[in-house]
């Protein structure tokens, strides 16, 4: 309608920066025709892609155990979690598609080494009860991530998180039960759980990011209301819960500095390595290596099976839409 | 959403728009999106991706591409149209104190 002919008066042009910064004040959701800042779009492309990289990636430290699971029970488990490892993934991925970019070509920058997905999984599973220990430790530290970003300001990574962290639940229950169970079985079974928590404990610590004080995207995640809480608050807020289950699962945490700090009101720990997380994280932990090259390897041997779709695909085109 | 102008072997498998319905007696609503070189496909996956824990009873694949959206911003005056009509909700009427069952 032309503007003279009547209707509703044109609305002041609002500027869409401050129209951004309103919505996000306002705890609104940032939706994916919005205008956005280019910072915006690129950091929620950047950690949204990370996030799907670490879901698929994550599913081959424990893929590594389901032909040697030990019963029947604990296999079809597993391959539960695993599948949901890789609907997570898509979820996530579909979500970071909504920002413009394609997933063959976040695909094609995890394969060259350009984006990158969580250091945790390039940690090896030596043992079965790896699978708990990545149940319990990964995806309760995992969670404890998440729930949060339930919240976030881009509203279909945060729809994502909704269904990522209703799912994620079995995960760590799973994960708990397991180490129950070998945790007071045998004392070779309790031995094997205690060695998997000393391996997995400190790099599930890890997984809450650098420290505060060297965190160097936060500020702007936190004023952009993607992040709510610091790394070391959130690392705290794992740390509390998981004391207390590890009493019950008669298990040790590997730290002699862990004690309770009746001012501060939460669990004392003692610090972290973090030249190993910076050396992980360049690309020297025990398997880095090996997690890109099999990613890279499936993607490759999978092609065929794409292609072949696409190609029959084209083939039973259905007729045109008919007219209604 | 994909441009429908690109040819599909450049991009892979189409995106598709998936609908699912919860339960009878509710309506499909949207659950997401993902990949497929098809519609059948696209069945297949979304089944594998949105229900494997019976949160559907049936299912509806659209390409993206065949959504048409109101418009690039949904913040425009395509809806300004309902802003200024109050008088269409109930609560706009006055009703003496005491009247019950309106």
């Amino acid at each position: 309608m032309p503007p003279d002919v009547g209707g509703p008066p044109a609305r002041a042009q609002i500027d869409p920066q401050q129209q951004f910064d309103r919505s996000v004040a306002a705890d609104q959701r940032i939706e994916p025709r919005d205008w956005m800042p280019e910072a915006y779009r690129r950091t929620m492309v950047r950690q949204i892609a990370q996030h799907a990289h670490s879901e698929i990636i994550g599913m081959q430290p424990e893929g590594n155990w389901i032909g040697r699971a030990p019963s029947l029970r604990r296999k079809a488990i597993l391959m539960a979690k695993v599948q949901d490892e890789a609907g997570h993934g898509l979820y996530l991925y579909g979500a970071a598609e909504t920002l413009g970019v394609d997933r063959a070509e976040l695909l094609d920058l995890l394969h060259a080494g350009r984006q990158r997905y969580s250091s945790i999984f390039n940690y090896p599973t030596l043992t079965f009860a790896d699978v708990g220990a990545i149940g319990w430790l990964v995806d309760g530290a995992a969670i404890t991530n998440q729930i949060p970003l339930c919240r976030c300001s881009y509203g279909p990574y945060a729809r994502a998180m909704v269904r990522v962290c209703k799912e994620e639940s079995f995960h760590q229950r799973q994960g708990f039960e397991l180490l129950n169970t070998l945790s007071h079985g045998t004392s070779a079974q309790h031995a094997m759980a205690q060695d998997a928590v000393d391996r997995w404990w400190w790099p599930s610590l890890m997984m809450f990011g650098p420290p505060d004080e060297s965190s160097p995207h936060s500020a702007q995640s936190v004023a952009w209301r993607i992040k709510r809480h610091s790394n070391d608050e959130l690392r705290q807020r794992f740390v509390d819960m998981c004391v207390p289950q590890a009493a019950a699962l008669e298990l040790d945490l590997p730290d002699p500095d862990l004690r309770w700090n009746v001012e501060r009101g939460h669990w004392d720990f003692g610090p972290i390595d973090w030249d190993e997380f910076q050396a992980v994280l360049r690309g020297d932990g025990p398997c880095n290596r090996q997690r890109i090259e099999h990613r890279r390897q499936a993607h490759e041997q999978g092609s065929w099976v794409r292609e072949a779709a696409l190609a029959y695909a084209a083939r039973h085109l259905p007729t045109e839409i008919p007219a209604a | 959403m994909t441009d429908s102008a690109t040819p599909l072997a450049a991009t892979g498998w189409p995106l598709w728009e998936v609908f699912v319905r919860s339960r009878r007696g509710l309506s499909h609503s949207h659950a997401g999106s993902l990949h497929a070189p098809d519609a059948e496909m696209a069945l297949r996956h979304a089944r594998d991706l949105f229900t494997r824990r019976m949160e559907g009873v049936s299912i509806w694949v659209v390409p993206s591409a065949a959504v048409t959206a109101s418009s690039p911003d949904e913040k425009d005056p395509f809806f300004d149209p309902a802003a200024d009509k109050v008088y269409r909700h109930p609560s706009f009427y006055e009703i003496p104190e005491g009247v019950t069952n309106l």
